[in-house]
């Protein structure tokens, strides 16, 4: 079977901080063209690991070999070749569009012909020709994100880090900017992104999970969403959500219904039980009792967010 | 009966700028609402406006059944808002916060104690309340700000972007205690950019451009979608990340009652006109091309999709054209 080659190889990554261990003996694998998310809490050693991989950080052992060269040894020739999105933030506003690009430009040695030639380019993938001259305050938050997209890929990365790379913006620029980072995969560009935002997270090919210096799991998302939960939810519709959740955490607390969770999700209540058909039956027993009416009881697919939140859990109770 | 929250054609403008363009909103005792949009949509002026520490430009705005206007300090019993960068005061303790808060407040002295206890409990922090404020993880801050926000027991509770910059451990306990606060009847107002928040909510105000956009039940709105949803899932290629789907893509977007195609990693979303007629007629063009599929079934719609469809109809009358491709693919300009 042929495998696409790895871009990125942490094997056995350590970083201790005096007697801290930020990150304990992480291994995971990125592939060329693959968009890779990187998830964790704050604190969980997510920064640590990615100042390894960009060679500003090394390792207390293990070692993380990017695009076929030691990160924490080959740092300087590989920086030409890594992309970094900042956060939008750090463009200038009082410069023009093409005055950042220019400034992003002459930091990675693009100059001449070559800058010239690659202004173009990223100005037409990120469809801001025309707006050249324009101010970058007047920008609106979409429109900064694109150009700060622009600005990194002007040196023509192999690989490029984003962090964060959709907070605050609108759904509709969100999924454009969807659209260009898929369109950079399929042109073979590796697309590494941190986030602990669980949309960011379903946009990727594959993910890994870092909590307490550690990788819990890594997978697909529609993967980890159905086999990593170690629980099912249920939906159940019912008048007075309200009532119904106080009733059935009395009965938790009674040790009349198995459940890990209970809880109001809009006008529903939501449970992760451990198997959906026998809990459904208690609970349409228990609300009955109480004279809650239930309209709908069904199981529903779980999300992300549930399977990092339990996973989280799970760890903290070992 | 009064209703906890309603205006009446509300605009605020700061300068030339509209930041919230007539807005009439009615939000019922116990609701919980989610409001919804991107960064500097009008989302915070909103909750400012309802707070009653900003006056409307135009319009009317009641809360608890006061003008917020010429009532405003009858209102502050009744509410509790909490913004986006909660002031906190970072060299006192959990407690010593509260009891800042309590005192401005007025809350007295004798059922501190009690409400204290109520407090720390809801919010999780008992064991830290002798920790400084500033010595609180990002998520562990928000909770003391919900805290504090409650002191004086209001009924109506405003809040801006809560779990903004918060792990999704401590976003989901944030939404646990939410709930907990919607059990004991309180009206809450939610301002958030995140679409599964609003999911949380019992109905969800779509902000956008200023204007609320539509004002409705989380099903309900999910309902107008243009279309229906099917969710394909191609065998992914472990030698090159995303390029089943992106032959799925081209085999799919090709076929007819297919109005749009959507990727998330290696899955998938087809809106189509009838997913009960066009599922089979997509399950043949994969299968008649050799394509592996691992899973295909109608799905309901997102937040999000609804969201986009509702921004393009509403663009789409002034002028469909020049305006609404320029919202479309990103609105340049503030």
């Amino acid at each position: 079977m042929m495998h696409a080659s790895l871009v990125i190889e942490a094997d056995e990554l350590t970083r201790r901080f005096g007697d801290f261990t930020a990150v304990d003996g992480i291994s995971f694998s990125v592939r060329k063209g693959e968009i890779f998310g990187f998830l964790g809490p704050n604190g969980s050693g997510k920064t640590t690991t990615i100042r390894m991989v960009l060679g500003l950080l090394r390792p207390t052992s293990g070692r993380v070999m990017v695009l076929g060269q030691d990160a924490a040894r080959d740092a300087v020739a590989l920086r030409r070749r890594l992309g970094y999105m900042s956060q939008r933030f750090s463009l200038y506003p009082e410069l023009t569009v093409s005055e950042n690009l220019r400034f992003f430009a002459r930091a990675y040695g693009v100059t001449g012909q070559r800058f010239k030639a690659r202004q173009e380019a990223v100005l037409r993938m990120t469809e801001l020709i025309g707006h050249e001259a324009q101010l970058t305050a007047t920008l609106s938050g979409g429109w900064k994100q694109r150009l700060a997209l622009a600005a990194a890929l002007l040196h023509e990365p192999e690989i490029l880090f984003l962090d964060e790379p959709t907070a605050g913006v609108d759904p509709v620029s969100r999924r454009a900017f969807w659209g260009l980072l898929y369109g950079l995969a399929a042109s073979g560009t590796t697309i590494f992104v941190t986030t602990h935002y669980m949309d960011e997270a379903e946009h990727c090919h594959r993910l890994a999970f870092i909590y307490e210096g550690r990788i819990t799991v890594q997978g697909a998302p529609a993967e980890l969403r159905r086999h990593q939960l170690g629980a099912q939810v249920l939906e159940v519709d019912c008048l007075n959500p309200e009532q119904a959740v106080v009733v059935l955490r009395r009965a938790v607390a009674k040790g009349d219904l198995i459940v890990q969770e209970v809880n109001l999700h809009g006008s529903f209540v939501r449970l992760l039980v451990p198997e959906v058909a026998a809990a459904a039956t208690s609970v349409e027993r228990l609300l009955g009792a109480s004279g809650i009416q239930v309209i709908r009881l069904e199981q529903v697919e779980a999300s992300l967010e549930d399977v990092f939140v339990s996973l989280v859990r799970r760890q903290r109770e070992r | 009966m009064t209703l906890p929250i309603e205006t009446d054609g509300a605009s605020r403008r700061f300068g030339k700028t509209v930041a919230v363009d007539s807005l009439s909103l009615r939000v019922d005792e116990g609701e919980t609402l989610g409001l919804v949009g991107p960064d500097g949509a009008g989302k915070t002026t909103v909750l400012r406006l309802l707070a009653g520490v900003l006056a409307p430009t135009a319009g009317r705005v009641s809360v608890a059944g006061f003008d917020t206007r010429r009532q405003a300090e009858r209102i502050r019993p009744w509410v509790g808002y909490m913004p986006q960068r909660f002031s906190l005061y970072g060299d006192l303790t959990v407690a010593e916060n509260l009891d800042f808060f309590a005192s401005i407040f007025g809350v007295s002295r004798g059922s501190r104690v009690r409400l204290f206890d109520q407090l720390l409990e809801l919010t999780g922090l008992r064991e830290f309340r002798d920790r400084r404020a500033a010595h609180l993880s990002g998520g562990m801050q928000k909770k003391l700000g919900l805290a504090c926000t409650l002191v004086h027991q209001p009924k109506i509770l405003l809040l801006d972007e809560p779990t903004t910059g918060v792990d999704p451990v401590s976003r989901r306990e944030f939404w646990d205690m939410l709930s907990g606060l919607r059990v004991q009847g309180l009206t809450l107002v939610v301002a958030t950019p995140y679409m599964d928040e609003a999911e949380r909510c019992t109905s969800v105000g779509l902000v956008y451009q200023g204007r609320l956009i539509v004002h409705d039940t989380p099903e309900r709105i999910r309902g107008m979608v243009t279309g229906e949803v099917v969710e394909v899932r191609p065998v992914a290629d472990t030698a090159a990340p995303g390029a089943s789907l992106r032959r799925a893509q081209e085999l799919v977007g090709r076929l007819e009652g297919v109005l749009e195609l959507q990727s998330y990693g290696e899955t998938l979303h087809v809106i189509v006109d009838s997913a009960a007629r066009r599922m089979p007629e997509i399950s043949q063009a994969l299968a008649r091309s050799g394509l592996g599929v691992e899973g295909l079934r109608q799905t309901r719609p997102g937040l999000e999709e609804a969201f986009i469809s509702l921004v393009r109809r509403q663009i789409a009358p002034r002028d469909a054209r020049s305006e609404g491709e320029a919202v479309l693919r990103g609105g340049c300009g503030q």
